[in-house]
């Protein structure tokens, strides 16, 4: 049987935990640890925490609450929001975190992601795409919560950061965020077809079949926000995550 | 201290986790150790290690571990058990660089060949597998159901003698995820991030 991770994706802001439609209207969804335990206990794949203010406010991750965070996770945990430098990465290491998200790093800091693949592997290094239709209605990439175009297209900044050596890519549609409508499938076949590392799909999903459509696009791997921290239809905060039985029988290939 | 397990501590590797995982097991003892005197005061070893096989196996060497590690494996026969980079420092070499291994197991460690796969699948290898049994050892007893862990990698160990492999899992072709010889255990995938698997793993080894 050949698993496919499914990873919920945490937002901090303040040390609480928020979601977003479309990259706004951020409600505030609870406690961290108080998550990660949660998803312990549902013996999650993989967590994804991202700092959403830290590269704006142009102040370094907050380690501490992040090592705190960690030890209370036994899966794997990738980490992205104000990583400028090697030492960043190091200490986040060092405290537990297995995989760094760069995002607007790769924009302004393009050794970084050299950096840290030649000392700790490609595996600990993901390049974050956000993504989403501009003006002339081409998709197109933007850093800094979806506030600064990088024009290009997801594409060619996936073809990008893979040449820079990261080993995965999270593929995030803006448009998409939070709405439930579904991944983005036409950009995920067209990026995993041209890369060869493993993508995470992101952005939109709102059950098991979405996961199977984004895995049949080419995805590794799938990874939501609302779906795991909001109830339908009144998008109560419930922490959520799908049953084994239901991800092996609808998602995992025999 | 008679039974205690020093994680170490040579610059490679997610020590804390493994030290959390060993806490969330109830195993008391635990240190991190950085000199030979740490190392020569343990009952087992657990050799951690991310990255690229050079470094750790340079780091490893400039750290002066070397000498007291063999004595305490080869000599004493003190439980070791390496994870992920560390498991792969346990063998001879590896396609990724030049430097020699530590040569406790006699086996290489060689890069996925997508040619060689099934279906072709990315590299790294990152996820979540099911391992299957290949002989019993007191490291994999009374695992909990459908056992699966974590893996993240690009290389993986082969073993010269078979008898070696003490789990295998599968990635387009099947792989070794776990070797044991005497008291020399290695685990491809990380037990201190998969859950109650590895949480078993690892409480384990500490039992031994």
């Amino acid at each position: 049987m050949r698993r496919t991770r499914v990873i919920p994706i945490l937002l901090l802001h303040n040390r609480g935990l928020v979601k977003s439609v479309k990259f706004k209207n951020y409600k505030y969804v609870g406690d961290p640890i108080n998550a990660v335990r949660i998803f312990n206990e549902k013996e999650v794949d993989e967590i994804c925490i991202l700092d959403i203010t830290a590269t704006r406010q142009k102040r370094p991750p907050d380690f501490e609450h992040i090592a705190e965070i960690v030890s209370e996770a036994f899966m794997p945990i990738s980490y992205g929001g104000g990583v400028t430098g090697l030492d960043d990465a190091e200490r986040l290491f060092y405290n537990g975190v297995e995989k760094i998200v760069l995002n607007h790093a790769t924009v302004d800091r393009t050794d970084l992601i050299g950096d840290i693949a030649s000392r700790y592997g490609a595996q600990s290094v993901m390049g974050s795409i956000d993504y989403r239709k501009n003006w002339l209605g081409r998709q197109s990439v933007y850093t800094l919560n979806g506030e600064v175009a990088v024009k290009l297209s997801p594409l060619q900044k996936a073809v990008e950061l893979r040449d820079l050596g990261v080993g995965e890519i999270i593929l995030n549609s803006i448009d998409r965020d939070g709405t439930y409508s579904g991944y983005d499938l036409k950009t995920i076949e067209e990026v995993t077809r041209a890369v060869g590392v493993p993508v995470v799909a992101c952005g939109g999903a709102s059950s098991v079949d979405d996961f199977r459509k984004a895995k049949q696009a080419g995805a590794s791997a799938v990874a939501a926000g609302s779906m795991f921290v909001f109830q339908r239809p009144h998008n109560a905060v419930l922490i959520s995550y799908p049953k084994p039985e239901i991800l092996k029988k609808e998602l995992f290939t025999k | 201290m008679v039974n205690s397990i020093a994680i170490l501590d040579f610059g490679v590797g997610n020590l804390k986790s493994i030290e959390n995982m060993l806490r969330k097991a109830g195993v008391s003892g635990v240190s991190i150790a950085r000199s030979p005197d740490g190392v020569a005061a343990a009952a087992k070893l657990i050799l951690p290690g991310v990255g690229h096989f050079d470094n750790g196996m340079k780091k490893l060497r400039d750290s002066g571990l070397c000498d007291i590690l063999n004595e305490k494996v080869l000599g004493e026969k003190v439980p070791v058990l390496g994870i992920c980079l560390g498991a792969q420092m346990l063998t001879n070499g590896s396609e990724e660089g030049v430097e020699t291994g530590l040569g406790w197991i006699k086996a290489r460690c060689e890069r996925f060949d997508i040619d060689k796969m099934q279906e072709p699948l990315s590299i790294p290898h990152m996820g979540w597998a099911d391992v299957t049994s290949k002989k019993k050892s007191p490291l994999t007893s009374d695992l909990p159901d459908e056992p699966r862990f974590y893996f993240t990698h690009s290389y993986h160990v082969v073993c010269e003698d078979p008898a070696d492999v003490l789990l295998s899992a599968d990635y387009g072709v099947e792989f070794t995820a776990a070797i044991a010889r005497g008291n020399i255990f290695g685990t491809q995938f990380h037990p201190e991030k998969s859950h109650k698997f590895g949480m078993k793993i690892l409480a384990n080894f500490a039992a031994l």
